[in-house]
């Protein structure tokens, strides 16, 4: 406050010249402010997330021996917490199969979310209620209720007889299949894919609570985007005699093509981060089973991290090439 | 009036300025015909159906699991036992909430974790506004840099890190310099008993990362702040310069009450996910620490049944856990519901 008195006093006083450089510094307290305003993260990252990132890559190369009576010791292995993940076969296997498991399952995510939202963004009755119970699973189902539905037989025991078709259980064992895997299986052998695709489409199908629990976030994300489409381009377009079809691939889909980048990355990110990702859930075990001395879980986890960039970049290099900017001028 | 055909409008001058016009309407019955009857109608209907019928079968896929951890909250060993008991119980009892209040210690691990989340929520949403504000309205060098690093925060995952974050608060330390006082780096300088701060079990490992916006999902806060920011016209802060504010106070008296319903949104946001977090829980708390949300999922010794229907029995005593654990949570949801989802749309996180 003090520094804005000061220029305001100092622009009735000087001339125009000197005026300029009062602007100028005013510019450079601001940045300054700026500084003060963002220091909280920027303390915090230097101090304490810096620090906390370059252990976890230090004791990925290290054992930890905990001295009894505080303290703990540092022994050098070198790639040795590496080899020793990668010799390990069941995390391998993890990996991969959550790699697989995430090809099929980002598209589903990002369709479902997509078409949810063009539903909810039309104007019709109930639509704040609809859009109040697609909303719970982002707050509600999170954490410590994912674990508990994670160990969970009970919704499917009694979805089974009630009504046929839902998994309402929330994952665990599929008593109530919505479809067959040897139905798909045999459609799917008679095109040329492999089993396993099948086997994941069918996973897919059987844990539609999953996808849509999972795809909360990214409809409000289109939600915002469809909103953010002027009605006047949907009006011109119905004059000018297109039908919404024509008029959904060739305006609304070109023009949250941005958001549809954005929900990639974000479904990558968060499906790799959730605890209920298996390799997560794998490397998370490890840790507590093997206690506090155990750094092959840091080694593992490093190295997830690097899968998780290149998928990063992978889907948002293949992505962006179809995205459309709108130039605002 | 010149001559006009016969269902045309008749237009008669009432005085200089008014004008009414007469005209013979279609008779009804031909009106609704031809609304009703006509495919355009009825490729509506059937569309309007088939949306309606599409959402209610998704809102079924959300409630239905809560219904059936609801209903079977109230059963007891003998309806896991009876076949014909599906959604119903046939014995309704409160056993297994009166035993996990009881025994579990519901009522200490509500407050403490109330305590947690709460100031944990309130200080995140603070310092993600204050971040928030400082990345969208100011232009300083490596602005963008900067706010990658935020970016940066949002990807690495949390697992990665538990180690390192255990052992950050397990022997806490800033820049070295308890080390220092403590007699660490020189024996005469003995000023301190212990050579860093073991902070597991306290609330301080989840305060420090609030405060500097490191906590769980802290990077999509301050992205949700920021692209709010970007929507609120400089104009208005122009104004306030110009009339004499300060930075902060212009902060503080302009861009604080603007800001309040999406302050609500990342309060519960924050508030909601710190509740049911069982990570950090995990990490900073151990057995001897506060009693907190995670430590009441447990079978009470008091409800140890041996008989067929002690799984299904176990799996309905850790559902009715799960259900006292969202029921505040539900509770304000049902109160700030129309404030989330305004603010997530006005935030509109489009990148």
């Amino acid at each position: 406050m003090a520094f804005l008195k000061k220029t305001k006093t100092g622009k009735q006083e000087l001339g125009v010249v000197k005026e300029r450089k009062r602007g100028a510094s005013l510019q450079a307290k601001k940045s300054r402010a700026g500084w003060l305003f963002i220091a909280p993260f920027l303390l915090g990252f230097l101090l304490i997330y810096i620090p906390i990132i370059f252990d976890s890559i230090k004791y990925s190369f290290h054992e930890i021996d905990i001295i009894t009576g505080g303290g703990f010791e540092l022994v050098w292995v070198g790639l040795g917490n590496y080899q020793a993940a990668l010799s390990d076969a069941k995390f391998v296997e993890t990996l991969w199969t959550g790699l697989g498991g995430l090809i099929v399952e980002i598209p589903a995510i990002l369709l479902f979310s997509l078409f949810i939202a063009l539903l909810l963004n039309q104007k019709m009755a109930g639509r704040a209620a609809f859009r109040a119970i697609f909303f719970i699973p982002v707050l509600l189902t999170t954490g410590l209720i994912a674990d508990i539905d994670a160990g969970n037989m009970l919704g499917d025991y009694m979805g089974s007889e009630s009504g046929g078709i839902d998994t309402g259980g929330a994952g665990g064992s599929s008593v109530a299949e919505i479809i067959s895997a040897t139905d798909l299986q045999n459609l799917f052998n008679n095109m040329i894919v492999g089993s396993e695709l099948a086997a994941n489409v069918t996973k897919l199908v059987n844990n539609i609570f999953d996808i849509v629990n999972r795809s909360g976030v990214q409809m409000l994300i289109f939600l915002a985007g469809l909103q953010g489409i002027s009605p006047a381009i949907y009006e011109s377009c119905e004059i000018e005699g297109a039908s919404s079809w024509e008029t959904f691939w060739k305006i609304t889909l070109p023009i949250i093509s941005p958001m549809i980048l954005v929900n990639a990355i974000y479904t990558v990110i968060d499906s790799f981060t959730s605890g209920n990702n298996s390799v997560m859930a794998y490397v998370n075990e490890l840790y507590k089973t093997a206690g506090d001395g155990n750094v092959i879980s840091s080694a593992m986890a490093w190295m997830y991290f690097l899968l998780v960039m290149l998928v990063v970049a992978a889907v948002a290099g293949i992505i962006s090439l179809f995205v459309f900017y709108q130039r605002k001028d | 009036m010149i001559n006009q055909a016969p269902n045309a409008p008749k237009i008669k001058r009432e005085s200089k300025n008014k004008i009414r016009v007469e005209f013979d309407r279609t008779p009804l019955l031909e009106r609704l015909r031809s609304k009703f009857l006509s495919l355009y109608f009825l490729k509506r209907v059937v569309w309007y159906l088939f949306r309606f019928l599409l959402l209610l079968g998704v809102c079924y896929v959300i409630l239905f699991p809560f219904y059936s951890k609801i209903a079977s909250s109230f059963m007891s060993p003998e309806d896991f036992v009876d076949v014909t008991v599906r959604l119903i119980p046939k014995y309704p009892t409160l056993d297994i909430y009166k035993a996990i209040i009881m025994e579990n210690g519901y009522l200490s691990a509500l407050l403490n974790t109330f305590i947690l989340a709460g100031s944990c929520a309130l200080i995140q949403t603070f310092v993600c506004c204050l971040v928030g504000y400082g990345f969208a309205k100011f232009k300083f060098k490596f602005n963008n840099l900067l706010f990658l690093l935020v970016i940066f925060t949002m990807i690495v995952p949390h697992s990665t890190l538990q180690l390192s974050m255990f052992m950050e608060f397990r022997y806490f330390d800033i820049l070295g310099i308890l080390n220092l006082l403590g007699g660490g780096v020189v024996d005469w300088l003995r000023l301190l008993e212990n050579p860093s701060l073991n902070l597991i079990n306290t609330y301080w490992p989840l305060w420090i990362m609030s405060a500097t916006a490191l906590a769980f999902k802290n990077g999509l806060y301050i992205f949700m702040m920021r692209q709010f920011f970007k929507g609120v016209p400089d104009e208005l802060e122009e104004s306030a310069y110009v009339d004499g504010a300060g930075v902060f106070r212009t902060f503080i008296q302009i861009i604080i009450p603007l800001s309040v319903p999406m302050m609500i949104t990342v309060f519960m946001f924050a508030f909601s996910w710190q509740w049911t977090d069982n990570f950090y829980t995990d990490l900073f708390y151990t057995t001897a620490g506060p009693t907190l949300m995670p430590d009441i999922v447990a079978i009470p010794t008091s409800l140890n049944i041996t008989s067929a229907a002690a799984g299904m029995y176990n799996t309905a005593i850790t559902n009715t856990c799960g259900i006292l654990i969202l029921l505040p949570l539900i509770l304000i949801y049902v109160f700030a519901q129309k404030y989330i989802i305004q603010g997530i749309e006005r935030s509109g996180i489009t990148g």
